[in-house]
C-alpha cells in the first residue's frame, strides 16, 4: 500500500521539502548572530591580553581602542591596507595556510613548528587618550605537545616588557599542559623582560624562578608535570621575536618613535 | 610530499586514533569485538567505507558547501556550510548501499563475509566522525585520502586488538557484575591509556 | 494508554534498560565531553531534545513512509532536527559550541536516536513515542552526568566552574587526581558503574559462555581427593 512509486516519490519529496525549509530558516535567521559571536570571541581574548577587557561594556566600544595593523613580515613595515583586504577581519592564521600568501619556514630556523609564516601579519595597537602608544599586542603560535597552541602577547611601549599572555586555543592536557590557562601563571608573565643585548632571554625554566639569580627578569616558573608543553611556550617565543617574527616590526617601531 | 603524507598517516592510525583518542565507533567497537573474525571483517568494511567517503564528502565541500565554492556556478556569496551534516550522512548511506550492491553482484564471496557489517556501518559514528574532522582540520583532497584510510586502518587495528584481549579473557574469573560489558570498558579504557603514550611525537 | 503506562515507558530506561548500560547505544558522544559538568549538560539537552522530537515526527508519519526508503527518511529527519539545534548553539552559546565542536553533529549516529526510532516510533502513536524518546534521553543523560560530576569534582575540584576542593596548584589541600581528567577514564568509570548497577540489578549479568567442568577446584592431596 505505501510502496507505489508514486507514494514513495511523494512521500520523499515532502518530507525534503519539509525538512530544507526548517533547516533553512533556522540556518539564515540565526547566521548573523552566529558570525557575531565568531568575531567577538577573538575580540574578547584580545581585549583580555591588553588587560582593558570589560565584561560591562560593548565589545564594539572597548575594540575601538584597539588600532589595527597588518605587518609585512619582510621589511618589518606596519600598513594600514593590503590589497582589498579588510584590515579587521583579516585573519593571519588563515592565511598562513595559503600557498600564495605565505613563507614555508626551514626546518633549520622552525624551532616552534609553525611550518608556514604568512607574509603579511596583523598586530594591535593601545594609544591612549593622547594619541601615545601604550602596549602592543602581537599574534603569537607554536607547538606544544599535543598541538599548536595560539594566543597572543601584549608588551609595553618600551617594546621589551610583557605585560600579558593569553592562549585562546590549545590541546594541552587539562591539569597538566592546559595550566597555561591557569590566571595564577599568566601573571607571572607581567613585568618580564623579553630582551638582553638585543637577543630573546625570555625562556619558560624547569621549575621556580629563583629571584636572586641575575637572568630572573628573564624566567618565568615551568608549569609542573609539563616539560614538552613549557618548552613550546618558550620555542614560541623566540622564534616570534626573533629576525624571523616581530623583531625587525619593533625595531622599526622603535626608530619611528 | 610523500613525507607529508606519511606523517598524517601516522598520526592518524596511532597518535589520534580514532578509536582509542577520540572514542568514536564505540556501539559497534563493544558489540562485535568478541571474536577475532568478526572484528577484521568489520575492521576491513570500515576501512573500505572510510577511504570511499571522506574523500567524496571532501570534494562535495570544498566545491559546493564552503563559503565561496558556488563561485563556479556564479554564486560566490552562497554559504551552504549549515547542509554540512545531512550531505555527509547521505553519501554516507549512498556509498554503503552501492558498496553493498557492487559487492553482492561481483564480488559474492566477500559479500558473504562483509555484507552483514555494511548495514551496521552506516550509523556507525567513526565513518561520520572521520568526515566531520577531515572538514574541521581543512584538508585538501590528497591528505584527505590519507586521512580516510588512515581513520579507518586505526579503528581496525583497534578492535582487532580489543577481540583478541576479549579472547584471551573468556576462560578468565571475571566477578559477576562485571562480566561481558563491564570489564570490556575497563579493557578499552586501560587501552586508550596505552595510546596516549604516543603524544608529543611530533612528525 | 494510561497514565500507568505513559510513567512506566518514561520510567524503564533510566535504570531498568538503560540506553547505555544495558543496551550499549549512544556511547561515543558521552566519553570526549564529560570532562566539565556543564559542557556535559548542554550535550545532554541536546541529545535528549532530538531524540524526543525525532520519535515524535517519525512516529506522526510512521503509516505513510515507505519500506524502501524507511530508514532514510528516518535519517533526514534526524539529521535535520541535529542541525537545528548545532545552529541553535552556534549562536546562542558559542563558548560550548566551540567545545563540542563535531560531537553535536555526532548526535545523528548516535546509535540511541536511530535505535529508538526504529524499535519504537515505528510502532507507536505520537505521545508515547515522545515520551519514550524523553525517557531514553533521560536515561543518558543520568550516566553521563554522573560521570561528569565524577570527573570535573575529583579531577579538578570544581562543579559548573564553581571551586569546591580547592586544588593544592592554587593554593588548597586537594591534590587534583589527574587521571580523570583524561578521557579513558570515563570508560573506567562507566565500567565500574555497571558493575554497581548489575550488583543491584542481578538479571542484567551476562551469563558465562563456557561452564566449570566438574573437577574446576583443585584437589586437596591430603583427602586423597585425586581424580584421573
Amino acid at each position: 500500500m505505501n510502496d507505489s512509486v508514486l507514494k514513495t516519490l511523494t512521500v520523499s519529496f515532502l518530507v525534503c521539502l519539509f525538512c530544507s525549509l526548517v533547516v533553512s530558516y533556522a540556518a539564515v535567521s540565526l547566521r548573523d548572530m552566529q558570525n557575531l559571536n565568531k568575531l567577538n570571541d577573538q575580540r574578547i581574548k584580545i581585549l583580555k591580553t591588553a588587560a582593558i577587557y570589560n565584561p560591562d561594556e560593548t565589545i564594539e566600544a572597548q575594540f575601538s581602542n584597539l588600532t589595527p595593523k597588518f605587518v609585512d613580515f619582510s621589511s618589518g613595515e606596519l600598513l594600514d591596507s593590503y590589497g582589498e583586504y579588510d584590515l579587521d577581519t583579516y585573519d593571519p592564521v588563515y592565511f598562513s595556510k595559503q600557498p600564495e600568501h605565505s613563507t614555508p619556514i626551514p626546518a633549520s630556523e622552525d624551532i616552534a613548528i609553525v611550518k608556514n609564516k604568512e607574509n603579511i601579519g596583523k598586530i594591535y595597537l593601545l594609544k591612549d587618550s593622547s594619541n601615545q602608544l601604550e602596549k602592543i599586542i602581537l599574534p603569537i603560535r607554536g607547538y606544544g605537545l599535543w598541538g599548536t597552541l595560539f594566543g597572543y602577547i601584549a608588551i609595553d611601549k618600551d617594546l621589551n616588557t610583557i605585560k600579558g599572555l593569553e592562549f585562546y586555543a590549545h590541546k594541552e592536557t587539562p591539569g597538566l599542559g592546559a595550566e597555561v590557562d591557569n590566571p595564577k601563571w599568566k601573571s607571572l608573565w607581567d613585568g618580564k623582560s623579553i630582551y638582553k643585548d638585543g637577543e630573546v632571554q625570555i625562556e619558560v625554566i624547569k621549575g621556580k624562578v629563583d629571584p636572586s639569580n641575575q637572568m630572573a627578569a628573564y624566567q618565568v616558573d615551568g608549569l609542573s608535570g609539563a616539560t614538552l608543553t613549557s618548552r613550546g611556550v618558550t620555542n614560541m617565543l623566540v622564534y616570534w621575536f626573533g629576525k624571523s617574527g616581530y623583531k625587525e616590526t619593533l625595531n622599526k617601531i622603535n626608530y619611528d618613535s | 610530499m610523500f613525507e607529508h603524507y606519511l606523517s598524517i598517516f601516522i598520526t592518524t592510525v596511532f597518535i589520534e586514533n580514532i578509536a582509542l583518542s577520540v572514542f568514536l565507533g564505540m556501539c559497534t567497537f563493544i558489540a562485535i569485538s568478541k571474536k577475532i573474525d568478526a572484528a577484521f571483517g568489520l575492521g576491513i568494511a570500515v576501512i573500505v567505507v572510510c577511504l570511499i567517503t571522506v574523500p567524496l564528502n571532501n570534494l562535495i565541500y570544498n566545491s559546493i558547501l564552503k563559503e565561496g565554492a558556488l563561485a563556479w556556478a556564479g554564486l560566490p556569496q552562497a554559504n551552504l556550510e549549515f547542509v554540512g551534516l545531512i550531505s555527509y550522512i547521505g553519501v554516507i548511506a549512498a556509498a554503503v548501499q552501492i558498496l553493498e550492491m557492487f559487492l553482492d553482484r561481483f564480488v559474492p564471496a566477500l559479500y558473504n563475509a562483509l555484507g552483514v557489517f555494511l548495514p551496521l556501518i552506516t550509523v556507525n559514528c567513526a565513518i561520520l566522525g572521520a568526515s566531520l574532522f577531515m572538514i574541521e582540520k581543512d584538508l585538501k583532497f590528497g591528505e584527505s585520502v590519507v586521512y580516510g584510510l588512515g581513520a579507518g586502518v586505526g579503528w581496525a587495528m583497534a578492535i582487532v586488538v580489543l577481540a583478541g584481549i576479549r579472547e584471551k579473557l573468556k576462560y578468565s574469573d571475571i566477578p559477576e557484575g562485571l562480566q561481558g560489558l563491564g570489564v570490556t570498558f575497563i579493557i578499552v579504557g586501560l587501552m586508550s591509556f596505552g595510546f596516549m603514550s604516543f603524544g608529543g611525537i611530533s612528525l | 494508554m494510561t497514565v500507568k503506562q505513559y510513567k512506566e515507558v518514561l520510567a524503564k530506561p533510566l535504570l531498568e534498560e538503560n540506553p547505555i548500560t544495558l543496551q550499549i547505544l549512544g556511547i561515543c558522544s558521552a566519553l570526549a565531553v564529560t570532562s566539565n559538568l556543564s559542557v556535559t549538560l548542554v550535550m545532554c539537552v541536546a541529545l535528549t531534545s532530538v531524540v524526543s522530537f525525532s520519535n515524535l515526527f517519525i512516529s506522526i508519519i510512521r503509516n505513510y513512509i515507505p519500506s524502501s526508503v524507511r530508514i532514510i527518511v528516518q535519517m533526514t529527519i534526524i539529521a535535520s532536527l541535529v542541525i537545528v539545534v548545532d545552529e541553535l548553539l552556534k549562536a546562542y552559546d558559542y563558548e560550548t559550541s566551540k567545545k563540542l565542536s563535531v560531537f553535536v553533529g555526532l548526535i545523528i549516529t548516535n546509535c540511541i536516536v536511530m535505535g529508538r526510532a526504529e524499535a519504537f516510533a515505528m510502532k507507536e502513536k505520537p505521545f508515547i513515542s515522545f515520551l519514550d524518546g524523553l525517557g531514553n534521553g533521560l536515561g543518558y543523560s543520568i550516566i553521563l552526568i554522573a560521570v561528569a560530576v565524577v570527573r570535573e569534582l575529583f579531577g579538578a575540584g570544581t562543579l559548573m566552574g564553581y571551586e569546591i576542593l580547592p586544588l593544592v596548584s592554587n593554593g588548597g589541600w586537594y591534590p587534583a587526581n589527574n587521571l580523570l581528567l583524561l578521557p579513558p577514564s570515563s570508560f573506567i568509570l562507566i565500567g565500574l558503574m555497571i558493575w554497581g548497577i548489575r550488583a543491584y540489578k542481578t538479571d542484567q549479568v551476562e551469563p558465562n559462555e563456557y561452564k566449570l567442568s566438574r573437577h574446576a577446584t583443585a584437589p586437596d592431596l591430603s583427602k586423597r581427593e585425586l581424580n584421573v
